[in-house]
């Protein structure tokens, strides 16, 4: 594989990351969340200092990387126990906004400068770069996808799909909205912090503007393109959408709006994703597929 | 005490502009319960239609006039192919459609505008007015007037006529109003008429007030007036002007006196968190 392709992949999977983390909130959770570059971005900066003013490794900093994130999570996830659907969205654009003018403007993290000189992974003295890089991110991935797959099946994610549903009827039922709100905004923000530490480390330098509001939306936009809620929606639409603007590089100029405008049409009339239940793509592989479901 | 009040008046005039963008949010809010996004990028759309039909015709008038229909075409058709078909869906679709719009008219100014800062040489036929030893410019006092203006026939239509009748009834309950013998449809189609009619005097006095016309000057408004909806309370428009001018005023004052580490834009955000919770129907709102 090329550089160019390699580097592409890489960070298609740690965006497959981040939106795992998302998909837990929003999908499964049903929690509307339009800050999570927040949350990734709170695990690479947790990353880049620990990597560059403490001198800890990436291993030795990655359970304590993962914690904070959660524990941030905790934190920013309790206004959505106050408040819901479009105050929930609005407040978390307005947690992204805030994340990201203190990482700008608090000389602490790097101001305007950002972070630099970030080092490299080793794994048993061997240090990851290139195509090796891509295979740590996979590995996550794979842990972060089985994690989900887990906590879809377990009682903890079977409540917090009750909870999505119908908060009400699931409250009546005995299931505490307080403690699974906060459950899925702690995983899904652990693992945005997972892939916030492997961007620090990948990219070695870091800034605000990497972690701002259009980044919340392209990572929710990925999330949709796939199909809220599904396994692989992450993968597929992290895929789809890193691969699209490269296929229209040769549009130049335009290529922006036409990535804007697939967007629009997906959304205008695939609301559900290429995953979602009642797809076009869904009911042409049934097709294709003999005994195939639909 | 006199640079207080130059202050002030600043103040009061940045957060007219911000009542006049906020005004059609909310009442798009009001009527369909979506974050109507790409609201800021029709402000952005009336600015640089304005500026075009001034720059051809050399009447300002002509300006205001030929940006409020553009726009209102556009916020109807925006309406049509995007909103109302996604009725049915989860908020968070039509949200995300509505950022997709906001994006891609941004992406279209660009192309067809450049990515340069335009300059509005516009003289505003006001004169400037003189308080004891403070001076007020004629655009100030053209952002004044003007928001007045827009603030009474917007109060007149929808308290005095029938369409604004039909425009609380739908707000209230869209299906009721439709049993009432009110075409809803036809209702929400004025909703954004109105709004984005609004929307363009805003962006034509926003780029006369700075000077300037660029393809991303929708950027910060289009979050911060989501913010101030909410302290406003979702869908009231009284409450949103006065959350407005309160934010207009404060953020000038704050970053003229005090020496806050966070940008005026963070600010915002920080006020509307603590007004959510604290009272998280918002201002004026009442659920």
């Amino acid at each position: 594989m090329s550089g160019y392709l390699i580097t592409i992949a890489t960070i298609v999977v740690i965006n497959a990351i981040v939106v795992c983390g998302l998909n837990v909130i929003v999908g499964y959770a049903g929690q509307i969340s339009l800050g999570h570059a927040a949350f990734f971005g709170i695990g690479a900066y947790s990353a880049a200092i620990l990597a560059t003013k403490a001198g800890l490794s990436f291993w030795a900093s990655l359970p304590m990387v993962v914690i904070i994130s959660g524990l941030v999570g905790l934190l920013l996830g309790l206004p959505s126990l106050r408040v819901k659907e479009d105050f929930l969205a609005i407040t978390t654009i307005g947690i992204n906004f805030i994340v990201e003018a203190v990482f700008l403007y608090i000389p602490f993290f790097g101001g305007a400068l950002g972070i630099g000189g970030i080092p490299r992974i080793y794994l048993f003295g061997l240090k990851l770069k290139g195509f090796s890089f891509f295979l740590l991110c996979l590995a996550f991935l794979v842990l972060v996808m089985l994690a989900c797959w887990w906590f879809a099946r377990c009682w903890a994610g079977l409540a917090c799909f009750a909870l999505r549903e119908d908060e009400q009827a699931a409250a009546s039922m005995g299931i505490s909205p307080v403690r699974f709100k906060l459950l899925a905004f702690v995983v899904g923000t652990a693992m945005a912090g997972l892939a916030g530490a492997l961007y620090a480390h990948y990219m070695r330098f870091i800034s605000a503007s990497d972690f701002s509001f259009p980044v919340s939306i392209t990572l929710l936009s990925m999330l949709v393109l796939g199909g809220m809620g599904k396994l692989w929606a992450p993968l597929l639409g992290a895929a789809i959408l890193g691969a699209l603007p490269e296929i229209f590089r040769p549009l130049v100029e335009y290529r922006i709006l036409f990535y804007t405008a697939v967007l629009l049409l997906m959304i205008r009339f695939q609301p559900s994703g290429l995953l979602g239940d009642d797809s076009l793509a869904r009911k042409v592989l049934a097709r294709v597929v003999p005994g195939g479901r639909s | 005490m006199h640079l207080f009040l130059e202050q002030l008046l600043n103040g009061i005039a940045m957060g007219s502009i911000y009542a006049l963008v906020t005004l059609g949010l909310a009442l798009v809010y009001g009527i369909l319960r979506i974050l109507h996004v790409a609201h800021a990028a029709i402000y952005t759309v009336g600015a640089y239609v304005g500026l075009a039909v001034f720059k051809l015709s050399g009447s300002l008038l002509l300006g205001f006039g030929g940006a409020m229909v553009f726009c209102a075409a556009l916020g109807v058709a925006i309406e049509r192919f995007v909103y109302y078909p996604l009725l049915k869906y989860p908020p968070y679709v039509p949200l995300i459609g509505s950022i997709a719009v906001m994006l891609a008219i941004e992406e279209l100014c660009r192309l067809v505008a450049g990515p340069y800062i335009l300059t509005f040489p516009a003289k505003l036929p006001l004169a400037a007015v003189k308080l004891g030893n403070v001076t007020i410019s004629s655009t100030l006092m053209a952002v004044y007037a003007i928001t007045a203006l827009v603030l009474a026939i917007l109060w007149y239509i929808t308290t005095r006529t029938e369409i604004g009748l039909a425009m609380r009834a739908t707000s209230q309950d869209m299906a009721i109003a439709d049993a009432m013998g009110i075409n809803s449809h036809r209702v929400v189609s004025a909703t954004f008429v109105l709004g984005s009619a609004i929307a363009a005097v805003a962006g034509v006095l926003v780029g006369i007030y700075y000077n300037q016309v660029y393809p991303t000057m929708g950027a910060v408004p289009a979050y911060k007036t989501l913010a101030l909806i909410v302290v406003g309370g979702m869908g009231s428009v009284p409450g949103a002007v006065i959350a407005s001018l309160l934010l207009g005023v404060a953020e000038t004052l704050l970053i003229g006196y005090a020496r806050i580490p966070l940008p005026r834009d963070a600010l915002a955000f920080i006020a509307m968190i603590a007004v959510l919770m604290w009272r998280s129907e918002g201002l004026l709102g009442s659920r």
